[in-house]
């Protein structure tokens, strides 16, 4: 089981910001096709540029494994200051 | 030192208790963005943390600031949550035995901030929220420390 947030944008467009995901999908990409099977926009949203995932809150560059993660965070592109 | 603060914070206050206690410090360097008010009653604008991962990944930047631009210190205060127009989102500030590198190091800083840090900006005008991303200038300042 591993939790699954969602913020900025990413929230707003699938109307929740927090999931317990169980099972967990072995990869990246299967957790995005699982979060967006039922919801279209969220499945275009997370396709889209400058989205960055973090894994137990380290950022990942492109696809990774899953397995023992507990916490996977999808981050849509940043701006502070 | 880095600081994420929900309630609003004092630029001045933090800077005085920046600059004390520097004897080997010749020149300190500041940066405070304020909130654009847009005219709309409320809030000028809200910013999203993730709570462990956006401080972290600051304290980085901080870290490589001052290793890249040989600083004494520096310090982030930065306000998450709903901000008020006119109110201070972030003061940045940098201490170096010299000005050259103290200024630098705050533009450096401030344009991580603006394009890589962890934090969500929605800011609110007349026909409701919208979602901030980095500017194509945002992110050619950025590229400038490339």
């Amino acid at each position: 089981m591993a939790r699954v947030l969602l913020f900025g944008r990413l929230a707003d467009v699938a109307g929740w910001r927090e999931r317990e995901i169980d099972p967990l999908p072995d990869s990246l990409c299967g957790l995005r096709d699982l979060l967006g099977r039922d919801d279209p926009l969220l499945a275009e949203a997370l396709a889209g540029r400058g989205v960055r995932a973090a894994l137990d809150k380290a950022l990942t560059a492109g696809e990774a494994p899953l397995a023992g993660v507990r916490e996977v965070a999808f981050m849509p592109p940043m701006s502070g200051g | 030192m880095i600081r994420l603060t929900r309630e609003p914070f004092d630029p001045g206050e933090a800077l005085n208790a920046f600059c004390s206690q520097r004897a080997a410090t010749g020149a300190v360097a500041s940066f405070v963005g304020l909130a654009r008010g847009t005219g709309a009653s409320g809030p000028a604008l809200e910013l999203e943390a993730y709570p462990g991962f956006t401080d972290r990944e600051i304290e980085g930047f901080v870290a490589k600031a001052i290793e890249r631009f040989d600083l004494q210190d520096a310090g982030v205060v930065h306000r998450i949550g709903p901000i008020g127009a006119g109110e201070a989102i972030v003061l940045v500030m940098t201490a170096a035995p010299h000005r050259r590198a103290a200024f630098e190091a705050c533009d450096y800083l401030m344009d991580y901030l603006k394009s890589r840090a962890p934090l969500w900006k929605r800011e609110f005008g007349p026909d409701g929220g919208r979602w901030v991303e980095p500017t194509e200038g945002d992110l050619a300042d950025l590229a400038r420390w490339a």
